[in-house]
């Protein structure tokens, strides 16, 4: 009982430097996913793109960031552009903290966007891009008046699902410094020990965050499916 | 209006269109029949260039549309193609799917396009389904607006790719029915089809394919009266 009383005191003290963390976390990775998805848009209209090179270029960046964990694209990018840029100019640069973040989550986001962008379009019967091609449009019209807004609708469950593992993920950028979520309540912790509480409470925080957004997302599924019902 | 001079096409080793040498004049109605895998999808698909001819000379309208140079988005303008699938566009109405190219393409005004989408609904026979999207709609129904919707970009020559091959029974005649009155009012056509009583009533003349070649033509009458290939009498006696 004793122990519960200290765990509560220990949570309602730390809760709101954790909504203060969760905060940033939704801007993190808001801002990750907005900017992975225009990575993402064009890296998938590259990979199926009848150019050889963006093929390719597509091809490696994808392979690249899937292949790698993105704990190692955080530090490579937090510490290893700034030694680079050293090097080469001699000055000191340092990158903040929470930029280094938003660039390595974005990356990241944008070959899994990449991805799911690319199977939503080809997924789109290949009788559609004939019908619009034989009216006279160009590849280009087709895709944006017919092959994309199709493809979107089918997007929306698997781009909600990246929203989700982007959202958890972003708790890596705590060991860069990046005061988000996880990070705050680490910081707690350090002065209290109060590991259990505290982890415990950041989960639940995650949890909530997480579970609102795969609501939002089906909410949305059933508002655009009203053009086919048979779906 | 359309000239299809030694036309071949192969798909890696598979050769399906062996040499087709074929002409189709302004307001003629030309109906293309065979057995299945004969390639008369394909030849179809051709001239407007869905597929690539591997050689052969295809002139449609007084455009030579296998020349690399020619700008094919214009030459299918004038090309309306209507598919065994219909493909019409899910995520837009009926009346948005045969609005959509005149705006995107000719950019007309939407007030325009809308009012012109109207009439070819009407023309076909549903006005009522103006703001239906195509999956409420009936096989029948939807291949109608697809119908609309090719000839809302004014062209001068029609495609059917087996319009009705993809419908219940029940529903032929009223797409048939459309096509007959498109053939009436003297547009040019060119109709692959398992329908033999139109091309009997409504074709100008009978294409007859089998193996990537083109047996015979001639007049309805004289096709399935009085057939002189033995490979168009055997297909005609299996389905006649």
């Amino acid at each position: 009982m004793e122990t519960l009383v200290k765990y509560y005191a220990h949570i309602s003290t730390v809760m709101p430097l954790l909504l203060k963390g969760a905060a940033l976390t939704v801007q993190i990775t808001a801002l990750s996913v907005f900017f992975g998805t225009i990575i993402g848009l064009g890296m998938s209209l590259m990979k199926i793109s009848s150019n050889k090179v963006l093929r390719l270029i597509s091809t490696v960046y994808v392979d690249f960031i899937r292949g790698t964990p993105l704990l190692v694209q955080i530090l490579l990018i937090y510490f290893g552009i700034p030694g680079v840029i050293r090097e080469i100019t001699g000055e000191t640069f340092r990158m903040a903290p929470l930029m280094a973040g938003v660039i390595a989550c974005s990356i990241n986001s944008g070959a899994y966007v990449a991805e799911i962008f690319r199977s939503g379009i080809q997924s789109i019967d290949r009788g559609q891009m004939e019908a619009a091609r034989s009216l006279g449009m160009t590849k280009s019209q087709a895709m944006t008046n017919v092959i994309l807004p199709q493809a979107f609708k089918r997007v929306v469950p698997p781009m909600g699902n990246e929203f989700i593992i982007l959202l958890k993920d972003s708790s890596l950028l705590s060991v860069i410094g990046v005061h988000e979520l996880t990070r705050q309540g680490q910081l707690y912790i350090a002065a209290t020990f109060a590991s259990f509480p505290v982890y415990l409470a950041i989960a639940f925080v995650y949890l909530i965050m997480t579970f609102s957004i795969s609501r939002l997302v089906s909410y949305l599924e059933r508002r655009l499916s009203i053009s086919d019902r048979r779906d | 209006m359309i000239d299809v001079i030694n036309l071949q096409k192969s798909f890696g080793k598979l050769e399906v269109l062996k040499g087709i040498n074929l002409n189709v004049k302004q307001k003629e109605v030309v109906c293309v029949i065979g057995p299945s895998g004969s390639g008369k999808s394909t030849l179809l698909r051709c001239i407007n260039l869905l597929e690539m001819p591997t050689s052969g000379t295809i002139v449609v309208n007084g455009h030579e549309i296998t020349d690399p140079k020619v700008d094919i988005n214009k030459v299918r303008e004038e090309v309306g193609m209507v598919f065994q699938r219909f493909n019409l566009f899910p995520h837009k109405t009926s009346l948005e799917n045969v609005s959509m190219a005149p705006i995107k393409v000719k950019g007309m005004s939407k007030e325009a396009a809308t009012e012109k989408a109207k009439a070819l609904l009407k023309k076909v026979g549903l006005s009522d389904k103006e703001d239906v999207y195509p999956d409420s709609l009936s096989g029948g129904q939807q291949q109608r607006v697809a119908i609309a919707r090719a000839l809302a970009m004014e062209p001068k020559i029609m495609l059917f790719d087996e319009p009705t091959s993809a419908l219940d029974p029940e529903m032929v005649g009223e797409v048939l029915s459309v096509m007959k009155d498109l053939a009436n009012e003297g547009m040019t056509m060119m109709v692959v089809t398992h329908e033999m009583g139109f091309a009997r009533e409504v074709g100008d003349r009978v294409v007859f394919m089998d193996e990537g070649l083109l047996v015979e033509e001639g007049l309805p009458k004289e096709i399935f009266d009085n057939p002189q290939q033995e490979r168009t009498k055997s297909f005609l006696s299996k389905i006649l």
